[in-house]
């Protein structure tokens, strides 16, 4: 076995024995902590891709800006695993039957793709580097490149004007 | 086959790794010296100088004394997650070390052997994952003490470090545009042939400055450390060594964060006036290196000298600094110096 090859299992145990845990485990804090190690080995595996930009800005995006914020409001809502509700047996019986229909669904899906046969390509094409990453983001994609960022400043803009109104409602009761 | 394995190489990184740990963690060490010194200077006292000639084993004592102080965990918290909050607050601190070019190529037992430890070609955008990643020390901490003083502690220091990260990613940007490239090692061999950065972009290094400061915890944004509203801060439940490597990890932090500076605006490991070229390989890195610490030492005197001259400032006025001013001012500089690259692109033609 390569080192590459070690390297690749090692990361794909840690990222579903993380996932896992992170929808098992009962504590909403601990679940955002699996999660941030499950972004970590994901982050791996697109280093052995040879795709370091993808791998840096996964981790800066999802584990240092989101998860951080998740982190930030389970933290203030104080949420445990004691004050956590109760779910109801037929919303847990849907949810594992809806969930078993997705996996299945993906299941078919990948192995019906071109790709199942071969396991991974480590190594190949440089196309995750830096430079060709932004050569063909601003010549081949430039429209979507655009657009998306479009949505990205009206998403701001909504999030600063919904902060504005909730401030601007809020008055003192009178009892 | 992508990771080829090279014993020598393999134990030449492993040296170099144990010899950058080490000398961050003494020169973070004797930080705390030279802070309760120079603070002692600035006040007109006279400072430690009790252990050892001039006080120079107070350090020792000090580490000595956080050793062998009692273990206290509190009852309801998480114990696990207790112990991975400093142990986290470490780990970043010393992590960011790995991809600072620390001198040149030296000719050791014929072999090249480069003083860094991971040329990596996105080694700016390492640096600030890195960064990122260090508000989970201190806010897994300060949950796991469950103590709301102490969570108070935790959410201001993850609102300050995401504010300034922004403030702080847009002026870099303005930099990458001068520069043209991520690697740390092209950067300074770039300001070793040109003008160093600072040059280039003094209001980009200013707002690094001070947003380095807040990323740092530093006076006069050290709010998530307050004695009078919040006890203590994020680590009020810690005590003994762990406490030890919160205070510690500040100074780690400082060090690396002056590293960084030092680095991308100020030439790095190159010596001003002198052409490297001309002198013997070894002895010119040798010298490289000892003109990057100097420059981290003017860094380090920097933040303690700021420390006890400019007070603190209240939370409010933090946030306001950061996104209404900083923000700005790095998003002006950003689109300034971009126009300027094309204007001098297109030969100053309109």
């Amino acid at each position: 076995m390569s080192i590459t090859e070690i390297l690749f299992w090692g990361l794909s145990v840690l990222a579903l024995c993380s996932a896992i845990l992170m929808v098992a485990v009962k504590s909403p804090v601990h679940s955002i902590l699996y999660l941030i190690v499950v972004f970590f080995a994901i982050s791996g595996h697109y280093i052995l891709l040879n795709a370091q930009f993808l791998a840096i800005v996964n981790i800066i995006v999802y584990a240092g800006a989101i998860m951080v914020l998740f982190l930030f409001v389970v933290m203030l809502m104080n949420l445990n695993a004691e004050s956590e509700p109760k779910k109801n047996r037929l919303i847990q019986f849907a949810g594992l039957i809806s969930g078993g229909c997705l996996f299945l669904v993906i299941i078919a899906a990948i192995t019906k793709s071109s790709v199942a046969t071969e396991m991974v390509q480590m190594g190949g094409g440089n196309a995750g580097l830096i430079k060709n990453l932004g050569m063909v983001l601003f010549t081949d994609y430039v429209i979507p490149f655009e657009i998306s960022s479009v949505l990205f400043l009206s998403a701001m803009i909504g999030a600063v004007v919904i902060g504005k109104k909730e401030s601007s409602t809020v008055t003192p009761k009178g009892d | 086959m992508l990771i080829a394995i090279d014993l020598a190489l393999i134990i030449e990184k492993l040296v170099l790794i144990v010899i950058v740990v080490m000398a961050s963690l003494v020169i973070a060490m004797y930080a705390t010296y030279g802070e309760r010194k120079i603070a002692a200077v600035l006040q007109d006292r006279r400072g430690p100088n009790r252990a050892g000639p001039f006080g120079i084993l107070q350090p020792v004592a000090d580490g000595l004394k956080l050793f062998f102080k009692e273990e206290i965990i509190p009852d309801f918290s998480s114990k696990a997650l207790f112990i991975l909050g400093p142990s986290l607050a470490m780990l970043t601190a010393i992590m960011t070390s790995a991809v600072v070019p620390w001198g040149n190529t030296i000719n050791l037992f014929d072999r090249e052997i480069s003083l860094q430890i991971a040329d990596v070609n996105v080694g700016i955008l390492y640096v600030f994952a890195v960064v990122s990643m260090g508000v989970y020390g201190i806010m897994i901490g300060s949950w796991a003490s469950n103590n709301k003083y102490s969570l108070m502690g935790g959410l201001r220091a993850a609102s300050q470090i995401i504010s300034y990260e922004l403030a702080m990613g847009i002026s870099l940007i303005a930099l990458l545009m001068v520069t043209g490239t991520l690697s740390l090692k092209e950067m300074v061999l770039q300001q070793q042939a040109g003008y160093w950065n600072v040059f280039y972009q003094p209001l980009g290094f200013l707002l690094f400055l001070i947003c380095a400061f807040a990323e740092c915890n530093r006076t006069p944004f050290d709010l998530p450390e307050a004695e009078n509203e919040l006890i203590g801060g994020y680590h009020t439940e810690y005590s003994s060594m762990k406490l030890g490597f919160y205070l510690f990890s500040e100074y780690i932090n400082m060090f690396v964060s002056s590293v960084i500076m030092s680095t991308l605006f100020f030439g790095g490991y190159d010596i001003p006036f002198v052409n490297e070229a001309n002198y013997d390989q070894n002895w010119m890195a040798l010298f490289g290196v000892l003109a990057l610490m100097a420059k981290v030492v003017c860094f380090i005197f920097l933040f303690m000298w700021v420390r006890w001259t400019i007070p603190r400032f209240r939370y409010d006025q933090l946030m306001h600094l950061g996104w209404r001013i900083l923000i700005p001012l790095a998003l002006l500089n950003m689109l300034v110096t971009g126009a300027v690259i094309l204007l001098k692109q297109n030969n100053w033609h309109f």
